[in-house]
């Protein structure tokens, strides 16, 4: 009971943050209303159990990620201005998809049950020691490619980044 | 102990192109700029290495296991990919040896990218698991993100790479939230554990619909289909021409690769509602990519409209659902890469700084100096029209064939008619070539990387259009095995 | 469904949180004095002296004069993220002493209810801490930003980039803690370490105090504070983020960096110095172990305190170099020598 009703509050906020985030023209209000968008999803993964994923989910997106991103905002120093770049003459089609898919969607989730299988509620919390050996056993040739993906992406940023003429 | 050394052995051309990347990039650091041409015949060697190891482990007594708690699978179907990667990623390389120079970007990590990105390419191929086929997707599409926007002073480059890489994280979130709901749906991210739980009538709720519109329109990004092709040809034009050509074969490759494994292994028992989906995004990209190709000005552009045409060729063969349509498939893929490279070395041999070589105009009169040159871009430009007895008509034939087969006959004959487009635009530039006067005078780009390619791509070229049966066979051999 | 002891749990926990927050919220009144006394010292002058014995009610005149004083509002500031600026510094540094371990368990007298002297036992803790005392940056960002000021917004801009470099060395030490202890519990990293001073990790040679000496200039950087105070560096911003702002909404920066230091103390005790545990081990005399607690964090304390009036200012890209190819070098190095160590 006390849970659907925190999660019913971290859900409600954490759309609601997350419309703010692309309807507000200030592009750092956007980033704080991002901020709050990821701690509500913190909060989500904490009722769920994981609460390393949580933390992680507030370590990484909220402390990192997002600090990047508002470094890039104000060191850019956007205008509003020019954000308005969005054609205005296509909005209506937004406007007008956007209800159709949200329907569409709705009716899925309304229409016929719709269970995940294979899942029984986690009473119990998610060890980290649990998470650990599952990504080094199980799950350990994704990681190891992910490891590769990293590298491969910090060479793309530094060769992005590198002023090549002088 | 969590993995054989089976598991580890069955990945060895992955780890040497991985590896050889590492070391690759440590090795560009002892060679002075000058002599980068090192890092690509070194680059060339490790693919080489590799498609030795891929054909010796056809030969080992693990091939068609899975491996490393059921992520990876080394089968027929993806060492018959992985070859294509191959042939796509040195044909590449080979282009690229002049190009680097002229445009200076002579940098050993550009060839390193390309490695990190044949990596990719090589994982999502083998990957047996959405998850191991996710990060493989990532890692060969971040690559290229990076290479299509190296030419860093060049705006329309920088425009393509940006585009590009916003629209592919994007479409990379679309596919992870359909793969999401698969795996909420099914309780599993195994390709063969994914189709047990579907083949239950039970777990067709319409959010598997979801799903499968979902993983069609991630897919659909990244083999640029229509509706979802707005990056192509702005990445296309941008990127240095090699890069485009790479693009145009490799990860396209890829992406059909795992898309006939994700929905002919995993997504099988739902065939019928992701059949309509692919056939949408087929026939969409040959009307719209065969209509809009007409009116390009520029060749790089041209062939990106192309290739989305060609997409949809392909992914008619996907749609077919049968043997057959995997084997067509993976045929018209290797084709692709021959064709479409080889024309893309014309491009770059045209191209002498500048806008130079890339307007469709400038190979007005080409027939009548460099007859030669000429000759080469008009078998490739039939190829890729799909005119007998080149290899674009088998692949096209093979693809059609599967349909019919099928009884999709309607769809063939649509197909049919969108070829008919295409040729127009093909040999409206043999045209230009052979039947006008020159407006000035030629400059080439010579050097023997782009000799050998396009010897290779002609060869191929033709010797598939003339005796197909052999690539087929294995290709069909390859697809039973799935 | 709800039973007494539920309650009566519930009960502690408010008068726990209760408890730390007050001690945290007057925490600041003694340390401005501790400060400026401890500068004063050091510079050989007497430090406050008028207000009460030895200016020990010094701190309270300044909270009188912070309440009255006029709170002035730039005239194009972002007003919204100007006021919730203080608070967003302010949060995450009391929420990092929700994990932190002040003792063990203790029995209440006159009753049989064992008591913890910690408000949660997080199996996550240290990650938490860290988590946690990385938002603490967002008020001075937006802070910076909302007063519409060139040196506030490059103050922020340096907190930001410091902040960044930093906490991958901070996460990096604590990786080296979690290794020796086996454990992210913060409880646990102190049990581990219990039974006298020679079972601290700071003397789990060699790679106790290398790891030590990461947490401790990565903690200063953290802090903003000398010789890593580049985002209020008054001798090219002013003062930084919080130029533009006076009276309450100032003492809130003032309070959330002072209780920020605290908490960074607290840490170094807990995952290097044994949190509570007595240094002499099995030959303690009775001293209860919360007392040692206090007083390991006020040496540490006084630390920040010294270092302060003690050392020069480093340059912005001398910060930097230090982060990158120093520090995390080293860390790296030290997590393989950890490592080896404890297969």
């Amino acid at each position: 009971m006390a849970e659907k009703f925190f999660f019913l509050m971290f859900a409600v906020v954490a759309v609601g943050s997350a419309l703010a985030v692309i309807s507000l023209k200030n592009p750092v209000h956007s980033a704080l209303s991002l901020i709050a968008c990821l701690l509500q999803v913190a909060a989500i993964f904490v009722l769920l159990r994981s609460p390393f994923l949580a933390v992680v989910q507030v370590f990484i997106y909220v402390g990192a990620v997002m600090v990047l991103f508002l470094f890039v905002v104000l060191v850019l120093n956007i205008k509003k201005a020019q954000l308005e770049t969005f054609p205005k003459g296509r909005r209506w089609f937004a406007y007008a998809i956007v209800p159709v898919v949200g329907i569409e969607f709705l009716a899925v989730i309304f229409g016929k049950s719709f269970t995940a299988t294979g899942y029984e509620a986690a009473v119990e919390e998610v060890k980290v020691a649990t998470l650990g050996r599952a990504l080094f056993t199980e799950y350990l040739f994704p990681f190891e490619v992910v490891s590769i993906l990293l590298l491969a992406a910090m060479v793309g940023a530094i060769i992005m980044a590198k002023k090549r003429w002088d | 102990m969590i993995f054989t050394i089976k598991d580890l052995l069955s990945i060895i051309p992955e780890l040497i192109i991985a590896g050889s990347a590492c070391v690759l990039l440590l090795v560009d650091l002892l060679i002075s700029k000058e002599r980068k041409a090192c890092m690509a015949v070194l680059s060339i060697l490790s693919v080489i290495a590799a498609g030795v190891a891929s054909y010796w482990l056809l030969g080992a007594d693990f091939m068609g296991a899975k491996s490393f708690a059921g992520m990876f699978e080394l089968d027929g179907f993806s060492t018959f990919f992985k070859f294509v990667f191959y042939t796509a990623t040195v044909l590449s390389i080979l282009l690229s040896f002049h190009y680097v120079k002229e445009e200076d970007i002579n940098l050993g990590e550009y060839y390193v990218l390309m490695l990190f990105s044949l990596s990719g390419m090589m994982v999502l191929a083998s990957g047996a698991d959405l998850l191991s086929i996710y990060v493989g997707l990532e890692l060969m599409s971040l690559p290229i993100y990076v290479l299509a926007g190296f030419l860093q002073n060049d705006v329309r480059s920088n425009e393509g790479a940006m585009k590009y890489v916003i629209l592919g994280a994007f479409s990379s979130g679309i596919l992870l939230y359909g793969i999401s709901m698969v795996y909420g749906l099914t309780g599993t991210t195994e390709l063969s554990g994914v189709a047990a739980a579907l083949s239950d009538s039970s777990v067709h709720v319409p959010a598997l619909s979801i799903a499968i519109v979902m993983m069609v329109a991630g897919f659909a990004f990244k083999v640029a289909g229509v509706p979802f092709h707005m990056w192509a040809p702005d990445a296309y034009e941008g990127a240095p021409t090699p890069i485009t050509g790479f693009m145009s074969a490799g990860p396209k490759a890829a992406a059909f690769a795992v898309m006939l494994r994700v929905f002919m292994e995993g997504l099988q028992p739902a065939y019928e509602q992701w059949m309509v989906m692919v056939g949408v995004v087929a026939v969409a990209s040959m009307a719209y990519g065969n209509f809009v190709a007409i009116s390009q000005k520029n060749i790089k552009r041209m062939l990106a409209y192309s290739s989305i045409g060609h997409a949809g060729y392909a992914l008619l063969g996907v749609m077919a659902g049968t043997e057959e349509g995997i084997a067509s498939v993976m045929f018209y893929m290797a084709v692709y890469v021959f064709m479409n490279l080889g024309a893309f070395g014309i491009i770059i041999m045209m191209r002498k700084g500048g806008q130079r070589g890339e307007l469709i105009e400038e190979y007005t009169g080409l027939a009548r100096s460099h007859r030669g040159v000429a000759l080469l871009m008009l078998i490739f430009l039939f190829s890729l029209a799909g005119i007998p007895p080149t290899a674009g008509f088998m692949g096209k034939f093979y693809i059609f064939m599967a349909l019919i087969h099928r009884g999709m006959v309607g769809l063939a004959i649509f197909a049919v008619l969108m070829s008919a487009v295409a040729a127009y635009f093909y040999i409206r530039i043999v045209m230009l070539m052979y039947m006008r006067e020159p407006a000035g005078e030629f400059e080439f780009a010579r050097s023997k990387g782009i000799y050998y390619a396009l010897f290779i791509t002609t060869v191929g070229t033709v010797l598939l259009g003339i005796c197909p049966g052999y690539l087929v066979k294995l290709a069909e051999m390859a697809s039973v095995i799935m | 469904m709800v039973d007494t002891a539920f309650i009566v749990e519930v009960i502690i926990i408010w008068i726990k949180v209760v408890v730390v927050a007050l001690v945290l919220f007057s925490m600041p009144l003694a340390l401005t004095w501790i400060e400026r006394k401890v500068a004063g010292h050091i510079q050989v002058r007497l430090g406050p002296f008028r207000v009460g014995p030895h200016g020990i009610l010094q701190a309270f005149a300044d909270m009188v004069k912070m309440l009255f004083k006029e709170d002035v509002i730039p005239d194009r500031a972002d007003r919204l993220l100007f006021k919730i600026a203080p608070l967003l510094m302010m949060v995450p540094v009391f929420a990092i002493f929700v994990a932190i371990p002040f003792g063990d368990k203790v029995t209440l007298p006159f009753t049989d209810r064992e008591l913890t002297l910690y408000i949660s036992d997080m199996n996550v803790g240290i990650i938490y801490v860290l988590a946690v005392s990385g938002l603490a940056v967002y008020g001075v960002i937006f802070g910076g930003w909302a007063s519409n000021s060139k040196y506030a917004l490059l103050g922020g801009l340096r907190s930001s980039a410091q902040m960044i470099s930093y906490e991958v060395v901070m996460t990096f030490a604590a990786v080296g803690v979690v290794m020796l202890a086996n454990s992210l519990s913060l409880v646990d990293i102190v049990r581990s370490q219990s039974g006298g001073f020679w079972h601290w990790n700071i003397l789990y040679l060699p790679v106790g105090p290398v790891w030590f000496f990461i947490f401790f200039i990565a903690g200063l950087a953290e802090l903003n504070r000398i010789p890593f105070d580049l985002p209020e560096d008054e001798g090219t911003l002013a003062a930084g983020y919080h130029v533009e702002y006076s009276g309450m909404r100032f003492a809130f920066f003032m309070l959330g960096e002072y209780v920020a230091m605290v908490s960074i103390s607290a840490l170094a005790v807990v995952l290097f110095f044994g949190g509570w545990d007595d240094p002499l081990g099995p030959f303690a005399f009775g001293i209860p172990p919360i007392l040692w607690f206090v007083a390991k964090v006020m040496v540490f304390i006084y630390i920040f305190m010294w270092i302060r009036f003690t050392l020069p200012r480093y340059r912005y890209d001398q910060l930097m170099t230090i982060g990158w190819k120093v520090l995390i070098p080293i860390s790296m190095a030290n997590v393989l020598v950890t490592g080896f160590m404890r297969i």
